[in-house]
């Protein structure tokens, strides 16, 4: 049953995922290539670039994107359901305890002994997206494989983006752009 | 007078899925700049909910688990319209992300075998691998300067367990909320104990 597999997957990524943003990133990568297969590491790392781009957030993406590839678009509402139903009903929760209580000790404990473990584990998932981007998916990393053109240019984008403070979107757009012209001129040249 | 309740929870509803609608459709960026503009818009625009009331709300939706705009709907719908207001504000913010992702799934195969996009795609993972290389350096360095001895150390672990050990991440999720309730203990005991 791939509709009950893609909820229960992406359940899981609703519940685990702390801290927003790019937490749910390594529990995506898990949970979709790593464990079902059901993308390769070059759509997972189309599916990030793309959540960048858009709206939304990168779970609820996800759960679209994987969902409807799997399964059309009843895979995609098991799965966008799937990943907000522990967070919705968790938030409830925690919203009738706290007017009752206006007390989060455990909870802020909790939430700092988690914050440095994301960080970690962010830290892991954009590894591998970077290994995949400059030694090829099969994530052999040999020094004379390396794609030099995407090691280069990895590192125009760190110091666009600390250097000069630029605009994320405006980064990747850009070296998007680059990776296109070098390709198109090379081609031609040869 | 039930009636004139029922007009205006309807009214709160409609007005709810509009701007968590709106919102989310035009919110790039992630959920910490949206939860920003729900405050804008719930609490100085409608006066629905007061500034500290919406400041302890996102305190809430950070803390929970997913994702932070998802969060920040349930808990300022469920505020004002209980449950109901929770499910309105759901359904409002994932309705955009889930037609624009619908419509660029439904493309990408023919997107991606195009030479100029694959290109395109190809130059801007090194672009996103920027992004989070330099997200991670901020967040990494806010917890080294922090100093606390033992997050320094769940960090350490935690990359090892997940990177060289392939260790699946929901169970360091896991065993961290284990720490932090084991943490929660021992300090409070330590308090019972040790009156200065």
């Amino acid at each position: 049953m791939p509709i009950l597999k893609l909820f229960w997957s992406f359940f899981q990524i609703g519940l685990f995922s702390f801290g927003g943003g790019y937490a749910a990133m390594p529990l995506i990568q898990n949970q979709v290539v790593d464990a079902n297969g059901w993308l390769g590491m070059t759509e997972f790392m189309d599916l990030v670039t793309i959540s960048q781009m858009t709206p939304g957030p990168i779970a609820i993406n996800s759960a679209t994107f994987v969902g409807i590839r799997i399964a059309g678009v009843s895979g995609a509402l098991a799965a966008t359901l799937g990943c907000v139903l522990p967070s919705g009903v968790i938030v409830i929760v925690l919203a009738r305890l706290y007017l009752k209580y206006r007390n989060m000790t455990l909870l802020q404990e909790i939430l700092n002994s988690l914050r440095p473990a994301v960080v970690a584990m962010i830290a892991s998932s954009g590894i591998s997206i970077l290994a995949a981007a400059l030694w090829g998916e099969e994530g052999t990393i040999r020094l004379s494989q390396t794609n030099w053109r995407m090691a280069v240019l990895f590192g125009v984008c760190v110091l666009l983006l600390k250097k000069r403070q630029m605009n994320p979107i405006w980064v990747m757009v850009l070296a998007g752009i680059i990776n296109m012209a070098v390709l198109w001129i090379g081609g031609r040249i040869a | 007078m039930e009636e004139k309740e029922r007009e205006k929870r309807g009214v709160v509803l409609r007005k709810l899925f509009v701007s968590a609608l709106y919102l989310s459709a035009f919110t790039f960026g992630g959920g910490y700049v949206i939860v920003t503009l729900m405050k804008k818009k719930f609490a100085d625009e409608y006066h629905w909910i007061g500034e500290e009331e919406m400041l302890d709300l996102v305190a809430i939706a950070q803390s929970a688990p997913g994702a932070v705009a998802v969060n920040g709907a349930v808990a300022v719908g469920y505020k004002l319209a209980g449950i109901a207001g929770a499910i309105t504000a759901i359904a409002a913010t994932v309705i955009p992300p889930f037609v624009i992702i619908s419509l660029i799934s439904i493309c990408y195969d023919a997107f991606r075998s195009s030479q100029a996009v694959s290109w395109m795609l190809e130059g801007m993972q090194a672009g996103v691998g920027a992004v989070i290389a330099a997200v991670v350096y901020e967040m990494a360095r806010g917890i080294v300067h922090g100093r606390n001895w033992i997050s320094i150390g769940i960090m350490a672990a935690s990359f090892l367990a997940a990177c060289v050990f392939g260790i699946p991440v929901t169970v360091i999720v896991l065993v961290c909320i284990a720490v932090g309730i084991a943490r929660t203990f021992l300090e409070k005991r330590r308090k019972t104990e040790c009156p200065f």
